[in-house]
């Protein structure tokens, strides 16, 4: 027998609650459970009391307090994460509760804003990346990279995918997870090496690559074509407002990770995995798609489309098994590149290729450490310290400031620095003669 | 004198008819350090046709959007298996914390301490609540959560040298994401049938348990609705097998407290953050779904979990991957920002709490149950948990369709339940009020279902072609599939 507990979540009063199981014609809410065979029921469950909305806020607040914030300590963590400005109109907009307590848009008429919003999403997305088609978005970045290498392999019915080994190791990760266990084999390789069969499906490359550089695709696509296999791209969309697009270079599937536009960092999650392709391929795209109709008076209006392709329908044959995805953050996306324009997603990539080759540059002069050259490059780079990776970390920390990614397993001492528009003059500065300060300790 | 509304005039613009060359919705610092070469300018791009909008316009035109949403905000939305229930505000408020928002997944664990504590305790209190020794975080969503829970299952039976078990068993009644998921494995789907009461027929699964039985994957309660008394011997005889039992978590909301899936005999089983423990749907997303497992798959779990290392001072928190683990499943550590919300949540109610929103929830679609069953056939005519299947099959013999009904709701404010699924029932309409809808709300759907069974037999064509308040009616979606327009293109 459980006793009563109030709560503001729960609208019931006592008396309405008898009057309903009266209605029922039970005398406990207990004996709606009786389905539960006795030994299983009400069981013991060890968690800490309830607390009040003003306890709350302490008590959890009092965790996040814990965390040093990026922003306020010098942070020039990247690896696919990036620190950009977010707009105040992004947090207003997607907080509104039409857009944040919906469902996926299954009923369309009463979902035209998610719908023309995920519509004119795609349609951003399209822009950037120089595709055709993009769909409303998958998990994450990693995820939609493996999303794309198992859509390649239903494209070409081939069973074998090339990574370059430039890709971020976490994306790696994530496509091993789920391509191994379907029995494709996985390759990684250095870029241009002679690595592509009849057998391949697709060639996976990141573009700026994992260590910042930024270079013509086009070679690569056309080894990848020439062998029957497709070209797959993991772009930074921010970097994607100053380069060239990899449709440009002959992508046939671009995915990416949109957290750089609009989306806070929120320890990694949640974020959205962009995925754009070729309309040829179209119907081997996973997760859903926006697409723009009419209704019977010939009104414009949207609804999801293509939905064969997917488990609701297609269920063991689907594309893939996504349901849920991350449709608020897309929109978070949407909203940030309608208010930034093709001017403001351009200033925001210079800006942060300005800062970035500063800082280098004035890490360059240091003596002890070198800044490798992997020719042109956009925000991220990777530095040669007298130290280690994970000591010059450790040492920066003493000096308030978090540096950057240990890369010392490509690298001898190697760390990988990442710099954007949020990256103060001041803060560069200090990491710079922090980072000089570290290798005279070190000399002494 | 004649009136014309502007804004009902732009009510079906995209950002693009808004968009008028070099308008900008904001403007971006001037660089603060010495100007730096730019590269060859073959590698820079020319074309970047992005609308170019005000920031009002911006404002508008979402706000726009927005209003033509239903969502739990607004109205009442019953839409089964989904658990609709209140999001509260708080979660976000806790969430937008500076302190969680704010942090990188990759600084180094010593600047993260509260992040990895938070992660702690919710995984914990997911045990708790599950009765499972085990869990992690790690994966974003339900089926994402499916996702890892079958590739725990091929990694243990290719550990114990049975890489033979290829057959997963799937009831009739599933979701797609169970045999979507099960396929994406690596497994054979094979799926079993539902008995007269909407049960997992016993004798089905007996036939199946042989050699080459990977597991079973089941949900509970069922998409009917209905808690198997017999789960318990299916479990068994899985187990019997030498399979293992994957729990589709998605209907946990009415088993909170009740019981736990651990002392039924599951292996595995996911939750679905957002639906069980309120964090916002967000029109699709984001989710989470953790996954939590008994000791045999333990060290299979996704990568990462979180450990707890005690020190002399005090406790620190570390990520760590489990022996055997089957990898990771983003390059994240899972949904942080969801996991903050439900963290929030499970605090918020404690125990009790969740014991008496199940047994509300319970309650509240038993109530829609008894008061509509002389209306609308119920599917199985026994208790149900969370949620009740009517199905219109007698208001098909009339010609008006599930759909038919449905899209009426609408015009009564209601958003419409889940139609046709579970796939078992004729017409299906599966309601799911929760805990959070008073008995008021309850009353007054009760009345519009009564209105609209009434306007069955009075005047069908409502029916068939509503909804008639929306901005938009039922859409060619035949069209749209044929000749796919996804996206804008310049006229």
């Amino acid at each position: 027998m459980t006793t009563p507990f109030p709560h503001s979540y729960l609208p019931h009063t006592e008396a309405q609650r008898r009057e309903m199981m009266a209605a029922i014609g039970v005398s406990s809410a207990d004996e709606l459970f009786a389905d539960i065979p006795d030994a299983f029921r009400n069981p013991d469950i060890a968690l800490p009391p309830a607390l009040t909305e003003l306890e709350l806020l302490l008590e959890i607040g009092g965790l996040a307090k814990r965390n040093a914030v990026p922003g306020e300590v010098p942070c020039f963590v990247g690896g696919g994460v990036y620190r950009h400005f977010i707009p105040s109109v992004v947090g207003a907009m997607i907080s509104r509760g039409e857009f944040l307590t919906s469902y996926t848009p299954y009923q369309p008429e009463v979902s035209q804003g998610t719908l023309q919003a995920t519509y004119e999403y795609q349609s951003m997305i399209c822009e950037i990346t120089g595709m055709e088609a993009a769909n409303a978005g998958m998990y994450d970045g990693a995820s939609s990279l493996a999303e794309a290498a198992l859509m390649a392999c239903r494209v070409t019915g081939r069973h074998s995918v090339v990574v370059h080994d430039t890709v971020n190791p976490r994306y790696r990760a994530v496509v091993d997870t789920y391509l191994l266990p379907q029995g494709v084999e996985v390759t990684t390789v250095a870029p241009g090496s002679e690595s592509i069969s009849d057998t391949t499906a697709c060639v996976l490359a990141q573009y700026p690559d994992y260590f910042g550089a930024v270079y013509d695709l086009g070679p690569l696509a056309d080894a990848a074509h020439e062998a029957g296999a497709l070209f797959v791209v993991s772009a930074d969309p921010v970097a994607l407002g100053m380069f060239r697009a990899p449709g440009e270079f002959g992508a046939d599937i671009v995915t990416g990770e949109t957290q750089p536009i609009g989306v806070n960092m929120s320890f990694g999650g949640p974020f959205v995995g962009y995925f754009a392709c070729r309309m040829s391929h179209i119907r081997q795209m996973p997760g859903r798609i926006a697409g723009r109709t009419v209704d019977h008076e010939g009104r414009v209006g949207y609804a999801l489309t293509l939905q064969t392709r997917e488990q609701h329908i297609r269920r063991e044959r689907a594309t893939s098994n996504i349901c849920t995805s991350e449709a608020l953050i897309a929109t978070g996306t949407a909203v940030c590149l309608a208010a930034l324009g093709p001017g403001g997603l351009r200033r925001m990539a210079e800006l942060s290729y300005q800062k970035a080759h500063h800082a280098a540059a004035g890490i360059a002069a240091l003596e002890g450490y070198e800044v490798v050259d992997y020719g042109p490059w956009f925000n991220e780079f990777v530095v040669k310290c007298p130290l280690s990776g994970r000591e010059t970390n450790t040492a920066l920390w003493r000096h308030g400031i978090i540096g950057g990614l240990d890369v010392s397993d490509v690298v001898k001492n190697g760390l990988l620095l990442s710099v954007t528009e949020m990256n103060t003059r001041h803060e560069i500065d200090a990491l710079v003669s922090a980072l000089g300060a570290i290798a005279g300790e070190d000399a002494r | 004198m004649t009136t014309h509304d502007i804004s009902a005039q732009r009510a079906h613009q995209t950002l693009w008819d808004l968009s008028a060359p070099g308008r900008s919705g904001i403007r971006l610092p001037e660089s603060d350090v010495p100007k730096q070469p730019m590269p060859d300018a073959s590698l820079l791009r020319e074309d970047l046709r992005l609308p170019e909008v005000s920031e009002l316009d911006v404002v508008r035109h979402y706000t726009r959007l927005a209003q033509k949403n239903f969502s739990v905000d607004t109205n009442f939305y019953p839409l089964g298996s989904c658990t609709m229930k209140y999001n509260p505000k708080i979660n976000d408020m806790v969430a937008s914390q500076p302190g969680f928002s704010g942090i990188h997944p990759l600084q180094p664990e010593e600047t993260v301490q509260g992040a990895l504590e938070l992660m702690y305790r919710l995984q914990r209190d997911l045990q708790a609540i599950t009765g499972m020794p085990a869990g992690s975080l790690a994966p974003l969503a339900g089926a994402h959560g499916e996702l890892a829970g079958v590739l725990m299952i091929k990694a243990y039976h290719e550990a114990n040298g049975e890489p033979d078990r290829k057959v997963m068993l799937i009831p009739d009644s599933a979701h797609g994401t169970n045999p979507a998921s099960a396929s994406m494995g690596g497994f054979e789907v094979v799926t079993l049938p539902s008995d007269s009461n909407g049960s997992l027929d016993l004798a089905a699964v007996e036939a199946a348990a042989n050699d080459r039985l990977a597991g079973l994957m089941i949900t509970i309660p069922n998409t009917l609705g209905l808690f198997n008394p017999n789960i318990a011997r299916i479990c068994e005889i899985v187990h019997g097998a030498g399979g293992l039992v994957y729990g589709d978590g998605a209907n946990m909301n009415a088993l909170l407290g009740r019981a736990r899936p651990y002392d039924l005999g599951f292996d595995v089983v996911h939750l679905n953050l957002h639906k069980t423990t309120s964090t916002p749907h967000g029109g699709g997303g984001p989710g989470a779904g953790p996954v939590c497992v008994g000791e045999r798959l333990a060290p299979y779990l996704p990568s990462p979990v979180v450990e707890m290392v005690e020190d002399a001072e005090r406790a620190r928190y570390r990520f760590a991957t489990p022996a055997n683990s089957i990898g990771t499943m983003s390059a994240g550590h899972g949904n942080f920002g969801v996991l903050v919300r439900s963290y929030t949540y499970l605090r918020a109610l404690g125990a009790d709490g969740l014991r008496q929103a199940s047994g509300d929830a319970v309650l509240n679609a038993n109530y829609l149950r008894r008061k509509l069953e002389h209306v609308y056939r119920v599917a199985v005519d026994r208790t149900c948990m969370h949620e009740v299947v009517f199905t219109g099959r007698p208001q098909r013999e009339k010609g008006v369709k599930a759909l038919d009904i449905s899209k009426r709701m609408i015009d009564y404010g209601v958003h419409p339940p889940t139609m046709y699924f579970p796939l078992i029932v004729e017409e299906a309409l599966m309601v799911e009020p929760t805990e959070t809808e008073s008995k008021e709300t309850l009353d007054a759907f009760i009345e519009v279902m009564i209105a609209i069974a009434r306007e069955v037999e009075e005047s069908p064509e409502l029916l068939h072609e509503a909804p008639h308040v929306t901005p938009v009616g039922r859409l060619d979606e035949a069209r749209a599939a044929r000749q796919p327009d996804l996206r804008w293109q310049a006229p």
